[in-house]
C-alpha cells in the first residue's frame, strides 16, 4: 500500500488527476445534456420568443421615429429631425439612417443580451445551486471522497456548462440574426474573443463561489436563484444598453453600478461595443471603453476564482463538521 | 502489524436541531438534543481483513464509515486510515479508498451505466483505457454487460446497485467501505455481490473491506471479524465463531405463538437472560427468541403464554446465531 501511495503523490500525478476530473465532470453536461432533443425547444426556441417581445417593441419605436422623419407637412417639408424640422433632404436622409442604425443597434443589443441570459441562467441553476442538487441525488459525498481537487470538480462543471450553453447561445444568436435581420460589424475579432472568454470565466467564477455558499444554505438557495433572475436581467442591461440607466437621474446610476458587479453587465457592454461599433447610439450608452471593461473583467475573473477556492475549502470543512455534506442519508 | 483502519476513542456528536411542528393549531418549537452517534469507539482493522460492523439502524455504522471516508469530522478521538489521520491528512486516504452504499441513487440519469462509472473513475485519475477495460470486465462479472449502454434512469434497483458496486471496484481501492451493499436486493444479486467481495479480498494481497450490514447471515458468511455496535458503542469484536461461542453456554429457544402483547413477565422471569420479539401482523403471530441460562425456565415461559390464552405454534431449540449474540448483549433484536 505504501509503495503505491508514494508513486501517486507526485505533481505530475496531481495534474493528470485534476485534468481527468475536469474532463469527467464536464462530460455529463456536454454529452448527456445534448441527448435530449427537447433542449432545442426549451433552450433555443422559447428564449427566442422572449427576445422577440423586446425586438418588436424596439422596432415599433423605430418605425414611429422613422414615420415622423418621413412625414412631410407644410411646417416641416423635409420631416421632423427630433424636435425640429429637418433643414433639407440630406438632413432628413441622415436622420432616417441614424434611426435605422439605432433600431438595429437596439435589436442587436437584445439578441446579444438574450444569448448572455442563457449563460446567466446556467450559472444560477447549473453552477450555483448544483452542489446542493448533487447532495440531494447522492453524488456530492462521492465527489468529496475522491482525491481530486475540489476546484477541478467546479472547473468541470463550469467547462461543461460553458460548452453546453455556448451551443444554446449560438443557436439563439443565429436564429436572432436570421429572424430579425440584425447586422453585426466586428472590427476586432481577437478582442471580441478575449472579452467573451473573460466574461465567461468571471461569470462562472461567480457561479463557483455561489456554489459553495448554496451548499450551506440548502433549499433556501432555490429562492435566491429565482430572486436573481429578473432583477439581474434589468440591472445588468440584458435587453438594453446598460449605459442608458446612467442617463436617468437618481436611481439609474445606482442600479447600473450595482448591476456592474455581475460580470455579464460589463461583458455585454464591451461585446456590444465590439459588434456594433463604439459610435452606436451616438456613443452615449456605454459604461467604459472596451479595454477598461476587459481589464475589470479579468480582475473579476481572478477575484471570483480565488474567492471560490477559499469559500469552498472553508465551507467544506464547516459542512464536514456539521454533517451537512452527507445529511441526505443521515 | 499494519492496520488498514484504526480508531482511538472516536466520538461523533451531532448537534441538536430545532424542529417546528404544528400541534393543536399552534406552531410549536421542539428541540431535539445532541445525538451521540459514536461513543469512544476504538477499533483496529488489519490489512487484508474483511471486517464487518453489525448493528441495528441508528447504531452508528454509517457515521463511522463516513468519518473513515473523510466525509465527516469526528467530534473527538482519532481515526487513521492507511496510516493517515482522516482530519489532518485526507489526500493520501482518498487515493486508496472507495465507498459504496446500499440504495445509492448517485450518477446522472442521462448517461449510460458505462459512462457513469467511467466518469467516477476520472475523479481518481484512472486513465480512460484502463478504466474502460476494468468496467467491461466487471460488467461481465456482475452480469450487467447487457445493460452497459442503458441510461442509468432505465436501470432497476438491483442493476443500479451492481453499477454502484462496479464504481467502487473500478478505481482498484486498497480499502473499500461497503455500507449495507445488499440492501433491498434480490437473492441472486446479493449473492453475486457477496461472492465477488469475498473473492476480491481473499484473492489479492493488501485489500481490505469494512462492511456494515444488519443482515446476520451476510456478516456471518463473509467476515473475518465482526464488531457488534449499538448506540454508538462497540459491544463486542471478534470472529463470528468466537462471538457465537460467547453465548454457547446459554440456551436459545425460538417460539412462534399467537400475537402476544404482554411481555413484562418475561423480563423478570428467573433464568431468562434476555429475549426479543417480532410481530407478524398479517399472520397475527409473534416470534419470540429467548436466551436462557439453561432449559429450566422453558416450562414457565410456555405456561405464561398459555395462561394468556395464546397458542404455541412452534418451539425450537437452536444453535446461537449472531442475532442471539446481539440479543444477549442488548436485550432486543435488530428489527
Amino acid at each position: 500500500m505504501s509503495e503505491a501511495k508514494a508513486r501517486r503523490s507526485d505533481l505530475r500525478y496531481r495534474i493528470g488527476l485534476n485534468l481527468r476530473a475536469v474532463k469527467g465532470r464536464s462530460y455529463p453536461r456536454i454529452v448527456g445534456a445534448n441527448r435530449e432533443p427537447s433542449w432545442i425547444f426549451f433552450e433555443a426556441f422559447l428564449p427566442l420568443l422572449g427576445i422577440a417581445a423586446y425586438v418588436f417593441v424596439y422596432q415599433f419605436f423605430g418605425g414611429q421615429a422613422l414615420a415622423a422623419i418621413t412625414t412631410k407637412t407644410t411646417a416641416a417639408p423635409w420631416g421632423m429631425c427630433g424636435h425640429d424640422p429637418c433643414a433639407n433632404a440630406a438632413a432628413q436622409a441622415a436622420a432616417a439612417a441614424a434611426v435605422g442604425a439605432n433600431t438595429n443597434a437596439l435589436v442587436a443589443s437584445v439578441v446579444l443580451g438574450g444569448t448572455m441570459v442563457a449563460f446567466w441562467l446556467n450559472v444560477l441553476w447549473s453552477m450555483a445551486s448544483q452542489l446542493y442538487w448533487e447532495k440531494e441525488i447522492g453524488n456530492l459525498q462521492l465527489y468529496m471522497m475522491a482525491p481530486m481537487n475540489r476546484m477541478a470538480l467546479l472547473g468541470g462543471m463550469a467547462v461543461g456548462g460553458m460548452v453546453m450553453t455556448s451551443m444554446r447561445a449560438i443557436s439563439t444568436l443565429v436564429a436572432g440574426v436570421l429572424v430579425f435581420g440584425v447586422i453585426f460589424q466586428v472590427a476586432s475579432p481577437l478582442m471580441l474573443l478575449a472579452v467573451f472568454f473573460a466574461t465567461l470565466i468571471a461569470l462562472y467564477g461567480l457561479g463557483m463561489m455561489f456554489a459553495s455558499l448554496y451548499l450551506l444554505w440548502g433549499r433556501e438557495a432555490w429562492n435566491l436563484s429565482a430572486l436573481m433572475e429578473e432583477p439581474i436581467f434589468f440591472s445588468s442591461g440584458f435587453y438594453f444598453p446598460l449605459g442608458g440607466l446612467l442617463r436617468i437621474p437618481g436611481w439609474g446610476p445606482a442600479i447600473a453600478i450595482a448591476g456592474s458587479f455581475i460580470p455579464a453587465s460589463l461583458g455585454l457592454d464591451a461585446l456590444r461595443q465590439l459588434t456594433l461599433g463604439s459610435t452606436a447610439f451616438g456613443s452615449n450608452f456605454w459604461i467604459f471603453d472596451v479595454t477598461t471593461e476587459l481589464e475589470i473583467l479579468v480582475g473579476m475573473a481572478v477575484l471570483f476564482l480565488i474567492l471560490a477556492r477559499y469559500c469552498l475549502a472553508y465551507l467544506e470543512t464547516l459542512a464536514k463538521r456539521e454533517g451537512k455534506l452527507t445529511s441526505r442519508h443521515q | 502489524m499494519s492496520y488498514a483502519v484504526e480508531t482511538r476513542d472516536l466520538t461523533r456528536i451531532f448537534a441538536g436541531k430545532k424542529k417546528r411542528r404544528r400541534k393543536a393549531e399552534e406552531e410549536v418549537d421542539e428541540s431535539v438534543g445532541p445525538v451521540t452517534a459514536l461513543d469512544n469507539v476504538s477499533l483496529k482493522i488489519e490489512e487484508g481483513e474483511l471486517f464487518g460492523m453489525l448493528g441495528p439502524n441508528g447504531a452508528g455504522k454509517t457515521t463511522l464509515i463516513k468519518i473513515l471516508a473523510t466525509l465527516l469530522l469526528p467530534t473527538s478521538g482519532q481515526a487513521l486510515v492507511a496510516g493517515h489521520d482522516v482530519t489532518k491528512d485526507p489526500f493520501p486516504i482518498r487515493q486508496v479508498i472507495n465507498m459504496v452504499s446500499g440504495g445509492e441513487t448517485s450518477g446522472y440519469g442521462l448517461l449510460t451505466a458505462r459512462e457513469n462509472i467511467w466518469m467516477f473513475s476520472q475523479f481518481y485519475g484512472v486513465p480512460s483505457k484502463v478504466s474502460k477495460g476494468r468496467i467491461d470486465e466487471l460488467m461481465h462479472i456482475f452480469g450487467l454487460w447487457d445493460k452497459r449502454n442503458a441510461k442509468v434512469r432505465m436501470l432497476s434497483t438491483g442493476q443500479r446497485q451492481k453499477m454502484n458496486m462496479i464504481r467502487g471496484f473500478v478505481t482498484d481501492p486498497d480499502i473499500l467501505f461497503l455500507d449495507e451493499p445488499t440492501l433491498g436486493l434480490d437473492v441472486n444479486a446479493a449473492r453475486v455481490i457477496r461472492e465477488y467481495v469475498t473473492n476480491w479480498v481473499r484473492g489479492q494481497k493488501g485489500k481490505t473491506v469494512l462492511l456494515t450490514t444488519h443482515y446476520m447471515a451476510e456478516a456471518d458468511q463473509m467476515c473475518d471479524r465482526i464488531a457488534i455496535i449499538d448506540k454508538g458503542k462497540i459491544l463486542a469484536c471478534d470472529t463470528p465463531e468466537n462471538l457465537k461461542r460467547m453465548i454457547r453456554t446459554e440456551t436459545t429457544f425460538r417460539l412462534e405463538v399467537d400475537a402476544i402483547r404482554d411481555l413484562t413477565t418475561f423480563s423478570t422471569m428467573q433464568g431468562v437472560k434476555n429475549f426479543s420479539h417480532k410481530d407478524d401482523i398479517a399472520k397475527n403471530r409473534s416470534f419470540l427468541t429467548f436466551i436462557l441460562e439453561d432449559e429450566g425456565p422453558v416450562a414457565e415461559i410456555l405456561s405464561t403464554i398459555t395462561l394468556q390464552g395464546k397458542k404455541v405454534h412452534s418451539l425450537q431449540k437452536s444453535e446461537p446465531t449472531l442475532e442471539d449474540v446481539f440479543i444477549s448483549m442488548v436485550g432486543r433484536g435488530f428489527e
